[in-house]
């Protein structure tokens, strides 16, 4: 498509000043926006580069291994403590228990979408599934505040309402939507001479959903499952709301836990700009991005296995 | 024992559906909820008058009108960066190094955590770029955050522009952008609504990067880009979390949460009417 741009030139040459000006306004209009285009590399680059700018000086401070091997982070004691360990693995312990919740409903409605249910009723429930994924975070946060936190400490006798169950629940819930969507495009996916050649050596709907739909679409809602974790280490309100705040190394699934997000937020608007404190925070902020980036492109790679092509 | 085909197959799909309508029955009681004790306390005048009486009495306007603005502004600032960054990708980009890199940076950027977001709008807006703590910089912040939804809307809305059209224009001597311009623009715009509907809905739910660049805990309306604003979501973040007694503030967290359901929902359900409608009125 570009070709037009090009084949102008020799054209302009033949017919004379005008042209040539037409020409020039085409060439210019193609850059600005390959320059559009191109911001987004920018935008990523810059990000990276702010949050280095302003993570790096911790380590004029502190050493890498205090950091990442800490077993402590108490940034306003006496002794100001800055050690990952309690809040990478209270992101794990809440991140973890979300997964675990969410990943067997999700492909089960998946499944009863894609296989069983009748196309209208599909119509219906899909979107209505989708409405959960649009529920703003602070509302997800505040509903498990309010609600969830009560029936996690009256259903498991948990000391707190606001612990990593309860965190861990909110999260399934807000990773449902997106697992059910792209799973469920996932199974649709699959060609329906599969569905077909099974079912004429004489399986039934369901040996052939379980045994042949599922297997084929297993890259697809393994891809939609990361994309959901993704989303789920990300997440930093309802965290925030929800995990009952205590950057501690989680023992039991009923303690209060705190997640990389959640320090980040609730920590940033009290501390002194350019501060070790600062720094830290900013720190975390790296590790947040390298975690999320490196999630995020093993999905694409195992996405770009899944799509079946030449049909 | 071995059971038959049928009652194996029927007890399954039983699973598969209840497992589904449980998603559908959590998502019901969660709106059921919020509306049921957010509609009490709802009123006209909970919608037309600021807190008072630290946030005890009065309503939510200025944290209303507050997200009006910031999502005006963070449109402003996305769309047009948004619509050329597709139109580059759709109509100009062949499969070269450089469109491969731009859409990995789109999907990363895509993957990026809000809050990080929020730290690189604190570094660069407020501190680098000294905008302050305000609207301006928490706007330029979501604005880079919806980019890539509304890059990859904008896009997809391109692309359902049939080649022909194309074809047609620079048959008759346009030049590709007055092809572009003439011919896909008019027909793609309706889907890129769509999509930018979708993420200013997104824009209005945000919290965290506003809490880092721009949030205040009580403001009037803001008269400039670069006051502090107040905004629902942090409103209502804090009222359920920092303020007691919470059987005083119970209610009126409940009611800021309707509204901020109700405005979100209500965008995206104008995008899933917009998409109704032109889908109807062109189909290629």
């Amino acid at each position: 498509m570009t070709a037009t741009a090009d084949e102008a030139s020799p054209r302009a040459h033949s017919v004379g000043a005008q042209s040539t000006g037409r020409y020039l306004k085409e060439r210019l209009i193609r850059l600005g926006f390959v320059a559009a285009g191109v911001s987004s590399i920018v935008i990523v680059g810059l990000i990276f580069l702010f949050l280095l700018k302003d993570g790096l000086p911790f380590l004029a401070d502190y050493s890498v291994w205090s950091f990442l091997g800490g077993l402590s982070w108490a940034p306003v004691s006496s002794v100001p403590k800055f050690g990952l360990v309690p809040i990478l693995s209270g992101t794990l312990a809440v991140t973890a228990i979300a997964i675990v919740l969410a990943m067997p409903v999700s492909v089960g409605a998946a499944l009863y979408l894609s296989e069983v249910a009748h196309p209208r009723e599909r119509e219906i429930v899909k979107p209505f599934i989708e409405v959960l994924a649009g529920i703003p975070s602070v509302v997800m946060g505040f509903f498990g505040y309010v609600v969830l936190g009560q029936a996690v400490k009256a259903v498991f006798h948990a000391e707190v309402e606001h612990n990593a169950l309860t965190g861990g629940l909110v999260l399934a819930l807000m990773a449902i939507p997106t697992i059910v969507t792209v799973s469920e495009d996932a199974m649709r996916s699959v060609p329906r001479q599969f569905r077909e050649a099974s079912l004429a050596l004489g399986a039934s709907r369901w040996e052939t959903a379980w045994r042949v739909v599922l297997p084929a679409s297993a890259s697809g809602v393994t891809a939609a499952t990361m994309l959901g974790l993704g989303r789920a280490v990300g997440e930093t309100m309802a965290m925030l709301m929800c995990t009952g705040n205590a950057p501690a190394i989680p023992t039991s699934l009923l303690q209060p836990v705190r997640t990389m997000t959640a320090t980040i937020a609730s920590e940033m608007g009290e501390v002194a700009y350019g501060s070790p404190h600062y720094h830290a925070l900013f720190m975390v902020g790296v590790i947040l991005f390298l975690v999320t980036l490196l999630i995020n492109s093993a999905a694409r790679k195992v996405i770009g296995r899944f799509q079946f092509k030449g049909q | 024992m071995m059971l038959s085909k049928g009652v194996v197959q029927r007890g399954a799909f039983w699973l598969l559906r209840l497992t589904c309508y449980a998603v559908v029955a959590a998502t019901a009681f969660i709106l059921f909820d919020i509306t049921a004790k957010g509609l009490p306390h709802l009123s006209w005048g909970f919608i037309t008058q600021a807190p008072r009486d630290r946030m005890s009495h009065g309503g939510i306007f200025p944290a209303i009108v507050g997200t009006i603005y910031l999502v005006l502004l963070t449109v402003g600032l996305a769309f047009p960066l948004g619509i050329a960054a597709a139109i580059y990708l759709a109509e100009y980009a062949r499969n070269t190094r450089l469109t491969r890199t731009i859409r990995l940076a789109i999907a990363n950027l895509a993957g990026v955590p809000s809050v990080v977001f929020g730290l690189f709008g604190l570094g660069i807006f407020v501190l680098f770029l000294n905008f302050g703590t305000s609207l301006l910089a928490s706007a330029f912040t979501l604005a880079l955050m919806i980019l890539p939804v509304m890059i990859t809307a904008c896009e997809e809305a391109l692309r359902t522009v049939p080649q022909s059209f194309r074809e047609g224009a620079l048959a008759l001597g346009a030049t590709k952008w007055h092809a572009i311009r003439t011919s896909v623009l008019p027909y793609a715009l309706p889907g890129m609504l769509t999509g930018s509907i979708l993420s200013v809905s997104r824009v209005a739910g945000e919290t965290a990067p506003v809490l880092l660049t721009g949030a205040a805990l009580s403001a009037a309306v803001p008269g400039s880009v670069f006051d502090q604003v107040m905004v629902l979501p942090y409103h209502l973040f804090i009222l359920s979390t920092n303020m007691y007694p919470a059987k005083v503030y119970l209610p009126i967290a409940y009611a800021t949460a309707l509204v901020l359901l109700i405005v979100v929902l209500g965008l995206n359900l104008a995008a899933v009417a917009v998409r109704y409608i032109v889908r109807r009125r062109h189909s290629f």
